[in-house]
């Protein structure tokens, strides 16, 4: 049995934290180190850093955060943001990352998701996707299933042409090993996680599906695994902004029944 | 020591038995050893990265890192003389821990590739993971059920969760070897003990609290503390 994940996101601009966070008892809120600290200690089962430096020394800001959150914090994490290449993602594993996630690079060079999985393993290599319902045409008859477009750019381009269950698709295909699917419709509504986009993209791929964009109570990371078939939950504000914990979340993933891991297990 | 590491939050402190006890991780040049590193120090300990078997074999104890492809590893461990080192250690009872990819080189053979010889120190051959319906390789966390109290897993629950990365599994020849199991797609061997050699399949430097604890148990086992 592999039990399902709930993964605290934290947003990082030039290594800092840039979404807020009211947690009361930490020095310093920017902190993206000690924020995982103190996910880890709530139960967090892994994190995701998404660098958001748009300068030309994203890299070097990148693997410092890797090395000092691998010196710091034992559960795995992913960086992602700013790696369009091998050595960028061998900087960032080398630093002490589990994982790379690539959005844009692998969308204008799918290739990048073969070379990556070649010398990393797909174990290593995450695609991001940023999915959008498509607008029904008017004209056009009915269709049954609802379709998403694939966007880049922190949601602002749509990728002409590219469908988003077919791009999870292909990209595990190339050797992607789990998929974060964020729903741009939902992101930030706290509305809940879009299920359909979910579970169209669970269903159609091998690898694991971690959800993403909407989460507003622990309600919905429930419905993600049950009604969504995602593998694990990504969440921000619900937790950054303290309205719950990961252990609070996880109490009531474990009341519905679905296997969590506890926080705090075996503290030494 | 970072500003961070005296965090309240951190779920692990150090434990006052592992204190100062000397670790040696040997490095064969394959897989990122900076967490386990990292990881023996948060417990205490003073660890130290090499590739040196000498400089290794006085250390209090010895850890056998590892991930990527067996047979590269074996050959890799075997040019550095760190097979040797490991043997005799534990012929003399001085505690050795094998992690991920490194308990998997104790065993007799591996069917991984074309099927290389091990160090042959704990009866057994190294198979791949019978997951049936579930995704290779097996990736998360994986309750961990202990066949038998050891001084390695003091303070850590029965069905405690470790966090797993790997698509082949040890498959200990004598049953009594085996510390700890897991289920995916079959129940699996993932943690052994056989005198002073222990292993783990899983990731304690990625385990958290859990993962914390046992490397501070063995830190103590390393101090002759149990």
């Amino acid at each position: 049995m592999v039990l399902k994940r709930v993964i605290p996101c934290l947003d990082v601009d030039a290594g800092r934290v840039v979404k807020g966070t009211n947690f009361v008892d930490i020095r310093d809120a920017g902190d993206p180190v000690e924020l995982a600290e103190r996910y880890d200690a709530e139960g967090a089962d892994e994190l995701v850093f998404l660098d958001i430096t748009a300068s030309h020394e994203s890299r070097d800001t990148i693997v410092d955060l890797a090395r000092r959150t691998a010196d710091n914090v034992f559960i795995p994490f992913t960086i992602g943001g700013g790696i369009r290449t091998v050595d960028d993602a061998q900087a960032v594993l080398d630093a002490g990352a589990d994982k790379v996630s690539v959005n844009s690079a692998a969308l204008a060079r799918p290739e990048l998701l073969e070379e990556l999985a070649d010398v990393f393993g797909a174990q290593c290599v995450v695609i991001a996707i940023d999915a959008k319902r498509r607008e029904p045409v008017v004209s056009s008859p009915p269709c049954d299933r609802p379709e998403w477009d694939v966007y880049t750019h922190g949601g602002r381009t749509p990728v002409e042409g590219r469908d988003a269950v077919e791009w999870a698709r292909e990209a595990t295909e190339r050797g992607a090993g789990e998929v974060l699917l964020t729903s741009m419709d939902r992101d930030g509504t706290n509305d809940g996680y879009e299920l359909e986009l979910t579970r169209a993209v669970a269903d159609a791929v091998t690898v694991p599906v971690i959800a993403s964009g909407g989460a507003g109570e622990p309600r919905h990371l429930v419905d993600a695994v049950e009604q969504g078939n995602a593998d694990a939950v990504l969440c921000a504000s619900i937790f950054h902004y303290g309205r719950h914990t990961v252990s609070e979340a996880k109490q009531a993933m474990r009341q519905a029944g679905i296997p969590v891991r506890a926080a705090g297990s075996a503290r030494a | 020591m970072s500003a961070t590491r005296t965090s309240s939050g951190t779920a692990a402190g150090p434990l006052p038995d592992a204190q100062g006890v000397r670790i040696s991780i040997l490095d064969y040049g394959m897989g990122n050893l900076r967490s386990v590193e990292k990881a023996l120090e948060r417990v205490g300990a003073r660890a130290e990265i090499t590739p040196d078997a000498e400089r290794a074999a006085d250390a209090d104890g010895v850890i056998l890192p590892g991930v990527g492809a067996f047979p590269r590893a074996v050959t890799r461990v075997r040019e550095l003389g760190q097979d040797e080192l490991v043997r005799s250690r534990v012929a003399e009872g001085r505690p050795v821990l094998g992690i991920c990819l490194g308990v998997q080189l104790l065993f007799d053979s591996s069917a991984e590739n074309e099927g290389d010889a091990g160090l042959a120190l704990m009866p057994g051959v190294v198979g791949p993971l019978e997951a049936g319906d579930h995704k290779i390789p097996h990736i998360g966390w994986s309750p961990v059920s202990w066949r038998h109290e050891s001084g390695l897993t003091e303070g850590i629950p029965d069905e405690t969760p470790f966090y797993f990365v790997h698509s082949f599994v040890p498959r200990p020849a004598d049953e009594g070897d085996v510390l700890g199991t897991a289920a995916y797609g079959e129940r699996f061997a993932c943690a052994v003990e056989r005198g002073a050699l222990y292993g783990a399949q899983f990731h304690p430097e990625k385990s958290s609290a859990a993962g914390l604890r046992l490397l501070a148990n063995f830190a103590r086992i390393c101090r002759g503390v149990e």
